[in-house]
């Protein structure tokens, strides 16, 4: 007998169906209320407001954008390159150092181990970290700070060696016996055995690296630097700063701003909606490990 | 039988105390060593070193000073912040925003976990996917969504309120709602994370717990509260402790992106990172900032600490350390 089956009723499986299916739709309607203002002819939004459907449909938003796509490009490109740099060398020392911390024979794996959970414990805080990064390591205004402070988390190091646990011990027994080097016993057998371990903490960093603003908004200042989450954060507030002041509903009915901000918005999350129906998977694998403490 | 096959096997890996031990520790295993010293570097640099900057909470910062030869004041900014009543109602809303993300988090997650587990897998399938995607969204769309609902000229939630007759609503003059509407945005946020976890747990449950239930006659509903719930115990006190642990700080990019330097709001919406930020990013009170981190890091600790002690008391399986 199926598990559904076994702990809920028909009519309690209706009622969890029913309210679900409210609570699943409800969570998308932030999405839709976006899309569809892109979607929208801006002189309605001024006039009838933001709606769930456009109230006058217009494309207008998207080629706009797409006739003047030199800064949305720019944006994209710093993203591009932070998540790539970001995600391989946060991989590569995070392998190393889950395998090292999964290694049986090695003698301090748990004080190392401690010493970087500490971290979660107790940290420094905001500004003296800031004031590390831009006044000793004289990172102000360099990508490289973007790309440094999410590169290691406890969360992530530890993770990977808990998917590394699961790689029997014998195998690393049995290559040591075969005078195998603790360099190759990982790039041979550890690495190959780290498919799902890798595939899921790469989409964590992925995800942040593309995501991030709160980084690159403390140390970032030059535009032609600011990565896509910042560029669109830049657009949102200067022109909420002008509706609040409420000049924008006489002097802008010309100018699709309200329309090309959620068209914007739309183009920076892109990736992440044609991406997340395939990795959706590893996050919820990687999710369940990562629950399990220790 | 494993320690006997170390020593048979690998001589070397006898254990030996003092310095000549560590030596030897070092020499057969100095390919481990050059491959997490990167990641020990990196949380010596990133996650001790600037612990020495908590130095400028105890001294009078000037711009373009080296960081210990600013003037030591002793106290004298924690005398401020405490007498301020700055602290105060700091602490306040960080905690309160906090407790209620935390139980209120938790019960949304694992009822729709619940929910969830009722249905076939097709349709659990769907579902999840849809309740999971606000998860991997940044926190600039959710101020995209945030201004499309409550901006002052044209906001959905503005027009139609105003429309009801509601005269003259403007969500950012109002700091009443801004809890109500914080904790909504968090709970749709982490909605997805944290029932995918309860899910992984009840999907553990044994069967034959459910099998012999309903030998016994039991409805559905008893099941859910006197099977699942009970055995989803540890899951929700992991859960919650790894929340105290980060309870003190973090949540800032959905505070900040929620109301930005909304001076109105401050009252109801202001916690310790918001505060700190605008120290170091408006203010440039490096002095006063600095001190309100140590104090949050401190008090973080103590917190996380005490509670985490008190879990161990009760049932040392479930406590974090």
């Amino acid at each position: 007998m199926k598990k559904e089956a076994i702990q809920s009723s028909p009519a309690m499986s209706a009622a969890s169906f029913g309210i679900m299916l409210v609570i699943s739709l409800a969570c998308l309607i932030p999405f839709v209320i976006i899309i569809s203002a892109s979607l929208t002819d801006n002189a309605a939004i001024i006039q009838n407001g933001y709606s769930i459907l456009p109230s006058a449909f217009s494309t207008y938003a998207y080629t706009y954008l797409f006739r003047n796509p030199t800064d949305i490009l720019q944006a994209y490109s710093v993203t591009i390159f932070i998540t790539l740099v970001g995600t391989s060398l946060g991989l590569i020392l995070i392998t190393m150092a889950g395998y090292v911390l999964n290694r049986n024979d090695f003698r301090y794996r748990n004080h190392i181990a401690f010493f970087i959970y500490f971290t979660t414990l107790f940290s420094a805080g905001m500004i003296p970290t800031y004031m590390l990064v831009v006044m000793d390591l004289n990172l102000k205004d360099s990508l490289w700070a973007v790309i440094l402070m999410p590169l290691l988390t406890p969360f992530n190091v530890l993770l990977m060696r808990n998917f590394m646990k699961s790689i029997p011990h014998e195998m690393i027994e049995a290559a040591k016996i075969d005078s195998a080097g603790d360099w190759k016993i990982f790039t041979r057998i550890v690495l190959p055995l780290s498919g799902p371990g890798i595939a899921t903490i790469g989409l964590f960093l992925a995800l942040q690296y593309w995501n991030d603003w709160y980084q690159s908004m403390l140390y970032l200042s030059d535009a032609d630097k600011f990565p896509l989450q910042l560029y669109l954060y830049n657009i949102l507030t200067a022109q909420q700063n002008l509706a609040n002041s409420g000049e924008i509903v006489t002097t802008t009915n010309t100018m699709p701003t309200e329309s090309i901000k959620m068209a914007m918005a739309v183009v920076a999350t892109g990736p992440i909606i044609l991406a997340y129906p395939f990795v959706q998977k590893y996050f919820v694998k990687g999710i369940m490990i990562g629950a399990v403490k220790g | 039988m494993k320690a006997t096959n170390a020593v048979v096997l690998n001589p070397a890996g006898l254990r030996r105390r003092g310095l000549a031990g560590i030596t030897h520790e070092l020499r057969d295993h100095y390919v481990l060593y050059l491959m997490i010293l990167p990641t020990i570097a990196y949380f010596i640099v990133l996650g001790y070193l600037p612990m020495r900057g908590f130095y400028y909470a105890f001294s009078k910062f000037k711009f373009g000073t080296p960081l210990f030869e600013n003037d030591f004041v002793g106290l004298k900014n924690f005398e401020y912040l405490f007498s301020s009543g700055t602290l105060a109602y700091l602490t306040r809303n960080t905690f309160l925003y906090n407790i209620a993300f935390i139980v209120l988090g938790n019960l949304t997650q694992m009822a729709v976990a619940i929910m969830l587990s009722n249905l076939r897998m097709s349709a659990k399938r769907s579902m999840q996917t849809m309740i999971f995607f606000p998860y991997f969204i940044s926190f600039v769309i959710v101020k995209a969504f945030s201004y499309a609902v409550l901006n002052s000229t044209n906001g959905m939630l503005t027009v139609y309120l105003r429309n009801m007759g509601v005269m003259g609503f403007d969500a950012y003059t109002t700091a009443e709602i801004w809890p109500f509407i914080i904790v909504l945005v968090y709970l749709w946020k982490q909605l997805g994370y944290g029932s995918v976890i309860y899910l992984a747990a009840i999907t553990s449950i044994d069967d034959t717990y459910y099998e012999a239930a309903s030998i016994d006659g039991a409805t559905a509903w008893q099941k859910v509260t006197k099977i699942t719930i009970p055995m989803l115990k540890p899951t929700i006190i992991t859960l919650t402790l790894m929340a105290v642990g980060v309870m003190f700080r973090g949540q800032f990019q959905l505070f900040y992106n929620l109301v930005g330097d909304n001076g109105l709001l401050f009252e109801s919406t202001d916690i310790l990172d918001t505060y700190i930020f605008r120290t170091l990013k408006s203010t440039f009170n490096i002095s006063i900032g600095t001190a309100t981190c140590v104090y949050q890091s401190l008090f973080g600790f103590a917190f996380i600490m005490l509670v985490n002690g008190i879990v161990r008391k009760v049932n040392p399986d479930n406590a974090l350390f």
